[in-house]
C-alpha cells in the first residue's frame, strides 16, 4: 500500500529524528577529532592547531594508560561475571513455582532504578565505612578485625556497588529467556533421567545462551561509561581510575584538552569495537 | 503423595527466593530505616533494627536545606521535559518506519541505536564548550536537550517495536470504509498506540532520572538535580547518615514506584527487541 505519496511524507517524518542525532553524533565528535590533534590548553592560554599525533602517542604510552585500561577490563569483567552467573541462578530460581513469586521479583529488580550517586553513597558510607559501616560491625561481631573496604579494596568495592545495580538487569532478561524455555523437552528430559546438572548443561545454557550475549554487551556498553559511582566514591583515586575517569580528568579537571580528546578518541574506538556485535545480534532480530 | 513434595518443594522455593530477594533488597531497606533514625541511633553499635524511636526530623531537615525542593524541580522538569521532547521527535519516525517501511529503514534503526553507544566522555569537552558559547552552561534545556538526545534512540526503537505490532489489517479496513490518512490515525491508530507511548514515556522518564554523567558535569547550581544534590553529600560534614538515608529515599522512592510498574517495558526497552 506504500506509494510514492506516502514514502516521501514517511521521510518528512522520520527527518527530524535523524536530523538532530546526526548534529549530536557529528559536530562535538568533529570537535574532539580536531581537538585530538592540537596542542590546546584553555588553562595556560596554548593552542596550536594542529601537532599530528602526539597526544595519541602520550596518551597511549603514558604510564596512567595503560593502568586506567587495566582498571577497565577487572571492572567491566568483574561485574559481568557477578551479574551473568548471579542472573542466571536467580533467573531459574525465580522461575520455580513459588508463593509471593511477583514480590520477590519486586524486591529483586529494585536496585535497577535507584540512581548511581545515591547507591553509591549508600555503599560507601552505610556498608563499607570502617568506623560506621554495616560490614564493619558485622565483622567485629564476628570476631574479626574491621575491613576498611574502599581503601583496602577500592576495586572490589565499586565492583560490589555497580554490580548491585546491574544484577537486576541481567536476571530481568535471563529470566525473560527462561520463561520462554519449552517445559516439554525439559520434562522429557527428566522422564529419562537426566541428572539436573545436564538438563541445565544440555538444555537450559544453550537456551539462554542468545540472551546471556545480549547481556553482556549491552552491560559492556554501559559498564565502559561508569563515572557517578567513582566520582562520589574514589574520585579515580587507589588504582580505580577507568579509562573515562581518565579522559574526564585530562579534559576537565587538568584541562589538557589535546591530550584528553586523544583519549576520547580511543575510548569511542574501543566501544565500537564492542557495539559492531551487539548491533549484528540486533540487526538479525531485525528481519524476523 | 506426590502433591506433599510438591508443596514442601514450593516451600523450600519460596524460602530460598525471598531469602535472595531481601538480600539484594536489603540495601534499600536499610537506607529506608535509618532515614528514619535519629543520627546518634543511624551509627548505634550494635545496630537497631526496627525497634527505635521513629522519627521524621531528617525528611524535615533535608526539605529544608535551601537546594533539596530546588533540585526535585530540576529533575522533574529534566526527566519529563526530555522524555516529552523525545517523543514528539520520536513518534512521527517511529511510525513512518514501522508503517512504511523502506529499503533503508533496518539501517536507519541501527544507525540510530549506534549513536547511544557512543561514549560520553568522547564528546565532553566539545559539549562543555558549545553550552558555554551558547550561554546554556547550568541551564535545565541544556540537560533538557542532552538527555533527549542520548535517549531518543532508545525512544525511536522501543515505538518502532510497539508500532509493528499493530496489526495492518486494520489499517486496510479503515481504508476501505473511506477513512482520510488524518481520520485513519486519528482514530484508528492513535487508540492502539497510546499503551507503547505510555510505557516508554514511563521507562524513559526514569532513565533520564537517574542519568548521572551529564547531569553532574554539566551543572553547577541553578540546574542541578537530584543526581547532583545527592553528590554534594559525598563530602559529609559530621553526623549525616540519617539525612543522606532521608535524602536518598526522597530521590529514589518515585522512581522505584514507577520502576515496579515498568518491568515489563525495561526488558523490551534496553534489549532493542533482542530478546523477547
Amino acid at each position: 500500500m506504500a506509494t510514492a505519496h506516502s514514502k516521501s511524507a514517511a521521510r518528512i517524518m522520520i527527518a527530524p529524528a535523524v536530523f538532530v542525532l546526526l548534529v549530536w553524533m557529528l559536530i562535538p565528535l568533529l570537535m574532539t577529532l580536531y581537538f585530538s590533534f592540537a596542542d590546546y590548553r584553555p588553562l595556560r592560554g596554548t593552542f596550536d592547531a594542529w601537532i599530528g599525533f602526539d597526544n595519541y602517542v602520550r596518551f597511549l604510552t603514558s604510564s596512567s594508560f595503560m593502568s586506567a585500561l587495566i582498571t577497565t577490563l577487572w571492572m567491566v569483567a568483574g561485574i559481568l561475571s557477578i551479574t551473568i552467573i548471579g542472573g542466571v541462578l536467580l533467573a531459574l530460581l525465580l522461575d520455580q513455582p513459588m508463593y509471593g513469586q511477583g514480590f520477590v521479583r519486586i524486591l529483586v529488580i529494585a536496585p535497577f532504578f535507584v540512581m548511581p550517586t545515591v547507591s553509591a553513597l549508600v555503599w560507601k558510607n552505610m556498608f563499607f565505612n570502617v568506623d560506621n559501616g554495616l560490614f564493619s560491625y558485622l565483622f567485629k561481631g564476628l570476631g574479626f578485625q574491621p575491613y576498611d573496604f574502599l581503601s583496602q579494596s577500592p576495586l572490589l568495592s565499586i565492583i560490589v556497588i555497580v554490580a548491585w545495580q546491574w544484577l537486576p538487569f541481567a536476571t530481568l532478561i535471563l529470566l525473560t529467556a527462561v520463561q520462554s524455555l519449552d517445559s516439554e523437552q525439559l520434562e522429557a528430559a527428566e522422564m529419562d533421567g537426566a541428572p539436573a546438572l545436564s538438563r541445565f548443561r544440555f538444555i537450559i545454557l544453550p537456551h539462554l545462551s542468545r540472551a546471556i550475549t545480549v547481556v553482556i554487551l549491552i552491560q559492556t556498553i554501559f559498564l565502559l561509561s561508569i563515572f557517578a559511582e567513582i566520582f562520589v566514591t574514589t574520585n579515580g583515586a587507589f588504582g580505580t581510575r577507568t579509562l573515562t575517569y581518565l579522559v574526564y580528568q585530562r579534559v576537565l579537571e587538568s584541562q589538557n584538552v589535546g591530550l584528553g580528546s586523544a583519549g576520547g578518541i580511543i575510548a569511542v574506538i574501543l566501544a565500537n569495537v564492542i557495539a559492531i556485535f551487539l548491533m549484528r545480534i540486533v540487526g538479525k532480530n531485525l528481519d524476523n | 503423595m506426590a502433591r506433599a513434595i510438591t508443596t514442601q518443594k514450593k516451600v523450600m522455593w519460596t524460602a530460598l527466593a525471598w531469602a535472595f530477594g531481601l538480600a539484594i533488597f536489603f540495601p534499600i531497606l536499610w537506607t529506608f530505616l535509618t532515614s528514619f533514625k535519629t543520627e546518634a541511633t543511624a551509627i548505634a553499635d550494635p545496630p537497631v533494627w526496627f525497634l527505635f524511636d521513629w522519627t521524621t526530623e531528617n525528611y524535615t531537615a533535608v526539605q529544608e536545606r535551601s537546594n533539596y525542593p530546588k533540585a526535585l524541580m530540576n529533575s522533574i522538569i529534566i526527566a519529563v521535559g526530555s522524555t516529552l521532547l523525545g517523543i514528539l521527535i520520536a513518534v512521527p519516525a517511529a511510525w513512518a518506519m514501522a508503517f512504511v517501511p523502506g529499503r533503508r529503514t533496518k539501517d536507519v534503526l541501527l544507525w540510530m541505536l549506534s549513536t547511544k553507544m557512543l561514549p560520553a566522555v568522547g564528546v565532553l569537552y566539545p559539549l562543555v564548550l558549545l553550552a558555554k558559547w551558547l550561554g546554556v552552561m547550568d541551564s535545565r534545556i541544556l540537560l533538557v536537550v542532552v538527555l533527549m538526545l542520548i535517549n531518543l534512540p532508545i525512544i525511536v526503537w522501543m515505538l518502532y517495536t510497539y508500532f509493528r505490532e499493530i496489526p495492518g489489517e486494520i489499517l486496510e479496513a479503515a481504508r476501505m470504509d473511506g477513512a482520510s490518512l488524518s481520520s485513519e490515525i486519528l482514530y484508528v491508530l492513535t487508540p492502539m498506540a497510546v499503551p507503547g507511548i505510555a510505557s516508554t514515556i514511563l521507562l524513559n522518564i526514569i532513565l533520564a532520572w537517574n542519568e548521572a554523567f551529564w547531569t553532574i558535569l554539566l551543572t553547577t547550581v541553578n540546574a542541578a538535580p537530584l543526581t547532583a544534590f545527592i553528590a554534594s553529600f559525598s563530602a559529609p560534614e559530621g553526623l549525616f547518615y540519617a539525612k543522606l538515608s532521608a535524602a536518598s529515599m526522597l530521590a529514589i522512592a518515585p522512581i522505584l514506584v514507577m520502576g515496579w510498574f515498568s518491568q515489563k517495558q525495561l526488558v523490551r526497552g534496553l534489549t532493542f527487541g533482542a530478546v523477547k
